[in-house]
């Protein structure tokens, strides 16, 4: 399993990445796995506001439905809809596959590196 | 197998009217429809042709064993269907005066009569159309009381981990918050846990006994009273009250308010999906709440009256008379010894089911069970790779409907069977054996099982796509 | 007594010796006592078949049934092919469950996703789900569909079924949504330019749903209220009659969000209110909005084309209190039924239906106007109209149903709304006319 080293990792396996102030967040390669095929995501709008930890939008395999929390508190900037044509891309490229873009305005204090990250998936097993 | 679409042809038809009597009306342009709709132009003996064909590759009560656990497919028997074309019901139109359907009151009062000795509980609606469609109801019924106390607090449902996902749906389209309390080791509800989560914000509780693990809870009295004395009310989802009907009543076990399925318990045909009927049985306090219209007696006439605070109405009309009519036809059948026999057998089916296969498959939950129970493929997965998903799908290949799987969340791999009273013993050692033949090829040869069924229309099909791109309906036009 | 219990005293007795126990009551003794019941219930005995039948044939004889029918009201008596009925009564079809397991329910699964279609093609949307309990409920759940977090107030005309409003307000309440009522002007229409100004103010509307034809048979105006709808960012919704769609131009065609409707007409028998059948179809943006369930096309692991229940992830049973509907079972026989129905009609036998029921109805009401009632229906109409006249609407009923005859249903002390389908003669019509025709005649005297 694959976890880049510039990236930041929340416990509940979104990765997050500033770019120019601004977060990008996604779905870590071990949510992806664990999710399997992943059929639709249902995203916030431009504009929304969240909190650290909020729930911001929900992925639906076949038979589940999981919520994505917010490894940070903000704005939403932009929204990848591209994903809601292709929910197929969070499972092959998951690194690539941002959900969305954040303006930050609250950081999370628990966030890991990939490092950290990867040993709490392990501890978590 | 081809669409009604991909059948006939241009001007393939029937003629069923007479030519018009009267003189055309020409609508105003601006109202007509342009494009005609792409219906399928077919002839009757191809429309008899194709569906004969369908129901060929459609599986019913009549074709075998059913065990869909929490679903109570029992038999459905043919003189309901036969009360239920009575042109005396079916050609009476919802809206005639009283005076002209004292058939159709009598036949709600009479029915009403028996589900309230049933359910040990005073007052009934027929109005909602289904299962959830009572829980809805039911609930108003909950909100409307405590807001009629100007108790605006109460924002909270609670619903054990156990619950049917209907439960918490309904309680969310009440505006309710959901309070998911965790099962004890047999699917009840803990009670501590249950002192713990209720207050003054507790509005009710929604439970089934016996529980979706098929075990009665022994602290039923215990837990209405608890939410009781927060001041909530107490709700019975009464899709396994074929377990205890004519045993046990949950007027009697503290509950305040509670739906029952026709469509279950008293024999009516699912077809396919529906129509149910959910008619909601509560207590004296909570009659006025009711919805739509109930029958009255007086002086030897039905009438229909309205209730002072009803919460309104949740279908256009009475309710699914023609349902209610097949269950009235069912319990006068079954009558006083019937009812209780029937729970009997469907418990002691369960029980003779759970014993066969205990020794193949994790049954999680020791001692005797009510009319269903939960086994699980935890071990043979472990073991084989072979999981509960596969097992069913290689009961398709034994001409059986296989359990219902995955359900419910609080058991791994879970496999719920429910017989029903109306399987034979034969028919159950005949499926118990299968299941065992099943176990056993599992450690032989688990692939054979991963793509099962093999003699089924269709293999397993592609489900990812079917949800990623969904392709809901067919495209009559041609290309062009 | 009849209890369909095929095991023998015998064969339970083996039963019971496998668990373990002595007797089937034994297997209850972990149920506390105070909740056993001691007593049998206070029912009757069981009866034969023969003894149940005969009882309820007496139920049916208490029920007036009506040689003509004038009533519609949204529940309407048409013809229903002998083919309609054979077909839904195969035990494949009728004793079958939701199709979970689509290798052994590909025929079920097949049967709804026909239905889509052809939902699809009458009321000129995208997408149908397998259906709802009834009209007035799907008409619920169409406008809570249409709620989020940003628009909240559900707008309904007055011109609506006044029973499909009563269940939607039930909803409403439930959820604690706003349901704002649009006027009707004194044609029985709905008031548009009140509507304009009611969504004018209104940043939180959510939708608007109007009936065409309406409650009144009344033919209104779509196609402005759609552009007054969709400039204030709310979604259209219709509610219709699915017979009138032969020739009516359908919701699709006048740009609509969703359509809505009572299906009964397609089929089935008036049966006393129920089973009916609730279709609800939207355009593709609000695929995944939709409640209920929904059948897709895929393929099986052969490539072979397969049906199976779809976009369950939107579903009660797996995303529990964030449903948006908590709806499991459905109406899937009567939908069943509506399509064998309308495979037997065809678009033209379909479009037969209407233009007989528009042209008996409009033969009605001449008559009717004849005899001395006033058409006060106030424009163009369906199969529906409404008349006032001095003699009450309650006299007319009676003095209809002394000759067997349903009349229109008495709205208030003096006006009543007639229905006519294709099942209607011309005979009937004179019929009724004679009627009213000597009680107004009685009356001026």
């Amino acid at each position: 399993m694959n976890f880049p080293k510039e990236l930041k990792y929340s416990k509940t396996h979104e990765w997050l990445k500033m770019e120019d102030g601004v977060a990008v967040i996604g779905l870590t390669d071990f949510a992806q796995d664990e999710l399997g095929d992943i059929v639709f995501i249902n995203l916030p709008e431009e504009g929304d506001e969240f909190g650290v930890d909020d729930v911001f939008a929900d992925v639906e395999s076949v038979k589940a439905v999981s919520d994505i929390n917010s490894p940070a508190g903000g704005s939403i900037t932009a929204v990848n809809e591209e994903l809601l044509d292709a929910p197929e891309k969070i499972n092959e490229a998951p690194y690539e596959a941002w959900l969305v873009k954040m303006e930050v305005s609250e950081e999370a204090d628990d966030l890991m590196s990939a490092e950290e990250y990867e040993a709490f998936i392990e501890s978590e097993k | 197998m081809k669409l009604i679409f991909e059948r006939g042809g241009e001007g393939h038809r029937s003629d069923f009217l007479p030519k018009n009597a009267f003189p055309e009306v020409q609508f105003e342009e601006r109202f007509q429809r342009t494009e005609k709709p792409a219906l399928p132009e077919v002839n009757e003996v191809e429309i008899a042709q194709h569906y004969t064909q369908l129901a060929k590759q459609a599986f019913g009560v009549s074709n075998g064993m059913y065990p869909l656990g929490s679903c109570t497919m029992k038999y459905n028997p043919k003189v309901n269907e036969e009360a239920a074309s009575l042109k005396g019901f079916t050609e009476i139109h919802p809206l005639q005066p009283a005076e002209t359907m004292q058939g159709v009151a009598a036949m709600y009062a009479t029915l009403e009569k028996y589900l309230l000795e049933i359910t040990g509980m005073d007052h009934v609606t027929f109005q909602p159309a289904a299962g959830a469609h009572g829980e809805f109801t039911g609930l108003q019924l909950i909100q409307a009381y405590h807001r009629a106390r100007g108790d605006e607090k109460r924002t909270k449902i609670i619903v054990p981990d156990s619950a049917h996902g209907t439960n918490p749906a309904s309680a969310a389209m009440c505006g309710y918050q959901v309070v998911n309390v965790p099962s004890n080791e047999k699917g009840g509800i803990d009670l501590a846990l249950l002192k713990e989560a209720v207050g003054e914000d507790t509005a009710g509780l929604m439970l089934t006994n016996p529980n979706t693990l098929g075990i009665f809870d022994e602290n039923i009295e215990e837990i209405t009273s608890i939410v009781h004395e927060a001041g909530g009310l107490c709700y019975y989802d009464g899709a396994n009250l074929n377990a205890v009907m004519g045993i046990a009543r949950p007027g009697d076990m503290g509950f305040d308010v509670m739906h029952m399925n026709l469509h279950k318990t008293f024999s009516t045909p699912h077809g396919g999906g529906g129509p149910g009927s959910g008619p909601v049985a509560c207590k004296e306090f909570l009659q006025e709440f009711l919805p739509g219209r109930q029958v009255v007696c007086e002086e030897g006439k039905f009438r229909f009256a309205r209730q002072p605070k009803t919460i309104g109405s949740v279908t256009a009309f009475d309710g699914n008379a023609l349902v209610v009519l097949r269950a009235l036809a069912y319990v006068l059948t079954l009558g006083r010894e019937g009812i209780p026999q029937a729970a009997e057998n469907a418990v002691l089916n369960a029980n003779y089911m759970r014993v066969g296969l205990k020794d193949v498959m994790d049954v999680p939950y020791e001692g005797p069970c009510m009319h269903e129970f939960v086994a699980s493929a935890k071990t043979i997965k472990k073991e084989t790779g072979v999981a509960a998903l596969d097992i069913a799908k290689g009961m398709i290949d034994c001409e059986m409907h296989p359990p219902t799987i995955y359900f419910p969340l609080i058991v791994d791999e879970a496999m719920m069977f429910e017989p029903t009273e109306t399987e034979s013993k034969e028919s159950i050692d005949r499926a118990v054996e299968a299941i065992k033949g099943i176990c056993a090829k599992a450690y032989k040869d688990p692939e054979e099982l991963h793509h099962a069924p093999h003699h089924a229309p269709i293999g397993r099909p592609d489900e990812v796509t079917a949800a990623r791109h969904p392709v809901v309906r067919y495209e009559v036009k041609e290309e062009e | 007594m009849g209890d369909f219990i095929v095991n023998t005293a015998r064969e339970q007795k083996e039963m019971c010796q496998a668990i373990g126990v002595e007797t089937p009551s034994d297997l209850f003794n972990g149920l506390p006592e105070d909740v056993r019941l001691t007593a049998p219930l206070n029912i009757p005995e069981g009866k034969s078949e023969a003894e149940v039948l005969s009882l309820i044939e007496d139920m049916a004889d208490q029920n007036k049934v009506f040689r003509t029918c004038f009533r519609g009201a949204g529940a309407y008596r048409h013809y229903i092919p002998a083919i309609v009925k054979n077909v839904t009564a195969k035990d494949e079809f009728k004793t079958a469950y939701t199709p979970y397991q689509p290798e052994m329910s590909q025929g079920i699964l097949q049967s709804i996703f026909e239905y889509q279609t052809m939902i699809c093609e009458m009321t000129g949307m995208d997408v149908s789900n397998a259906s709802l309990y009834d009209g007035a409920s799907a008409a619920a759940e169409a406008v809570m569909m249409c709620r989020d977090r940003k628009r909240k107030t559900i707008y309904v005309s007055e011109t609506v079924n006044p029973r499909m409003r009563e269940v939607i307000m039930t909803y409403a309440t439930a959820a604690g949504a706003k349901v704002e009522t649009v006027p009707a002007c004194s044609d029985n229409t709905t008031d548009l330019e009140k509507l304009e100004s009611l969504l004018a103010e209104d940043k939180e509307a959510a939708c608007f749903l109007l009936q065409e034809p309406n409650y009144f048979g009344r033919l209104e105006e779509p196609q402005i209220a759609e552009k007054i709808v969709h400039e204030a960012g709310a979604k259209f919704i219709m509610a219709c009659d699915p017979i009138s769609l032969a020739v009516l131009k359908s919701p699709g065609e006048y740009g609509a969000d969703a359509a809505v409707g009572e299906g009964q007409p397609l089929g089935l028998p008036l049966g006393a209110g129920g089973p009916y059948l609730g279709f609800l179809a939207a355009k593709q943006d609000m695929m995944r909005k939709l409640p209920g369930r929904i059948v897709g096309e895929t393929t099986d692991h052969d490539g072979n084309r397969a049906y199976v229940l779809t976009l369950q992830a939107r579903e009660q049973h797996i995303r529990r209190e964030k449903a948006s509907s908590n709806v499991c079972s459905n109406e899937a026989l009567c939908a069943l039924t509506a399509s064998v129905y309308m495979a037997a009609m065809g678009a033209d036998g379909m479009a037969q239906v209407a233009q007989m029921s528009a042209s008996a109805a409009h033969a009605l009401r001449d008559a009717l106007v004849e005899a001395g009632m006033e058409d006060v229906t106030g424009g163009e109409f369906f199969n529906e109209f409404i008349t006032a006249s001095k003699v009450p609407a309650e006299k007319i009923e009676q003095a209809c149903m002394e000759k067997g005859i349903l009349s229109g249903l008495p709205l208030d002390e003096n006006r009543m709304l007639w229905c006519a389908t294709e099942v209607n003669t011309p005979e009937e019509v004179a019929k009724v006319a004679a009627i009213v025709k000597e009680l107004a005649e009685g009356g001026a005297q």
